[in-house]
């Protein structure tokens, strides 16, 4: 992390209408799991404004790897290799080192590894389909996997997942604590899909939607998308010796 | 015109689904050898911790009463004289044997989450009043599009309950009670309930 004095101010306030609601009864699970009150609002405390931070011992070495981190010796998975690469940033435009990010996600046939996973398409023995790492000084991250497959899944009668990538990060803050998932340019599924619906505003909708970023693929391995999170920004202080604000 | 002010937009959340765990705690869901251990898992304190030894034991309830059997709780809390193990704490160095954040996923059969912890101390609000002691929730699953955030407080702190800058805001008092853990012996029950007549407080923040 940068050698710069830790930061001790609130966040800003949450903009909840760029987040879905609780209640979407188009996706039917939240009809009973919607809080229907009010949430009770106020300025961060030291509760809210500190938060874990993870040290790089607790990252392997093939973590950010999806194509090597469960496959045999020698084999790997079936599926397009793509890099996935991005920064974390706070709503300040500064980036955010030392986050932990961690990723979820289907295999190329829209087959999770979980026990509750019902879906037809078959698993993929040399995928896991998670990993995890850990932002650079600047909020960078990269890593490594196959193109996650669409897949059904039981809300309407004929609902599917557009492919998508699941993300949980970690900024300096307990409040910027953040779940997300990120859609492929191109994807006509997108905007076929309840959960991607459940986001009121379209533009908040594109920003989880990666571009192809020729830029970074790799010739002859692996295409390239890029995927920005931003996390809640916090009002800056004056330190005295760092004569700074926004 | 005016300049812009130039500020990006929070990611909008999305639903952590039904299979959370694979990315969160691969070994609960049967995937080992990949990490050694679920992060945040196993008990949060060792021989060394300073503080009082608690369990904290839940279920998260929707608003048919039915215990998700796929929620994942996190909490944060200071260590036993109210510090975070946080860059963000200035105050003073916390307890370097207590890392104040863990995970669990509801059991797949119940739904309990248990955590092994110790009772935090109190940590100043903004104005510098003593909150009282208390542990940070936050709650995702399938079917919440944006992570819970709420407060589990200790009944066998009534006073400071009572002095509390949060608890003393909340304008009906009758829900009051859904942030208090009932404590009986060293076992703190905190059931949260998403909706219903018990509807647990959650907080913006």
């Amino acid at each position: 992390m940068k050698n710069t004095p830790p930061e001790t101010t609130p966040f800003f306030a949450r903009d909840r209408d760029m987040h879905p609601p609780a209640y979407t009864p188009w996706y039917k699970t939240t009809v009973l799991r919607s809080p229907q009150r009010a949430l009770i609002s106020f300025e961060g405390t030291i509760s809210e404004i500190t938060g874990p931070v993870f040290g790089h011992s607790i990252i392997n070495e093939f973590d950010n790897d999806l194509l090597a981190n469960y496959a045999k010796p020698g084999e790997g998975p079936i599926g397009e290799r793509i890099l996935v690469h991005g920064r974390a940033l706070d709503e300040r435009g500064i980036g955010i080192g030392g986050a932990l990010v961690e990723f979820w996600q289907a295999n190329a046939g829209g087959r999770y590894r979980h026990k509750k996973e019902t879906y037809l398409a078959p698993l993929d023995p040399n995928f896991g389909g998670f990993g995890r790492t850990i932002t650079d000084e600047n909020g960078f991250y990269w890593f490594k996997t196959v193109r996650p497959g669409a897949y059904p899944w039981p809300n309407g009668v004929n609902d599917w997942r557009p492919a998508h990538i699941h993300f949980s990060v970690f900024g300096h803050g307990f409040a910027q604590r953040l779940i997300t998932q990120m859609y492929f340019e191109g994807d006509p599924m997108i905007w076929k899909c309840p959960i991607v619906k459940t986001i009121p505003d379209e533009e908040a909708i594109k920003r989880l939607i990666a571009p192809l970023d020729m830029n970074a693929t790799i010739p002859h391995d692996m295409r390239a998308y890029k995927f920005d999170i931003v996390l809640r920004g916090r009002r800056s202080t004056l330190f005295e010796n760092r004569m700074e604000g926004n | 015109m005016v300049q812009p002010l130039g500020y990006l937009k929070e990611t909008a959340s999305q639903t952590a689904g039904p299979y959370v765990h694979i990315g969160c705690t691969p070994n609960f869901t049967g995937i080992h050898g990949v990490y050694e251990t679920d992060l945040g898992s196993g008990s949060m304190i060792n021989d060394q911790t300073r503080g009082e030894r608690i369990t904290i034991r839940g279920h998260v309830y929707d608003g048919a009463g039915t215990a998700l059997k796929d929620a994942l709780i996190e909490i944060w809390q200071a260590d036993a004289e109210g510090l975070y193990n946080s860059p963000s704490e200035i105050r003073g160095k916390a307890d370097p044997n207590f890392f104040g954040w863990a995970r669990c996923p509801g059991d797949m059969a119940t739904g309990e989450f248990v955590f092994e912890t110790i009772k935090p101390g109190r940590v100043p609000f903004r104005d510098g009043r003593l909150m009282a002691p208390h542990v940070n929730f936050w709650i995702v699953a399938r079917g919440i599009n944006i992570g819970l955030n709420t407060r589990m407080y200790f009944s066998d702190e009534e006073a400071a309950n009572g002095e509390d800058p949060i608890l003393s805001r909340i304008e009906h008092r009758v829900r009051v009670p859904t942030l208090i853990g009932k404590r009986e012996g060293d076992t703190v029950t905190f059931d949260i309930h998403l909706q219903g007549d018990n509807e647990t407080i959650f907080f913006d923040v």
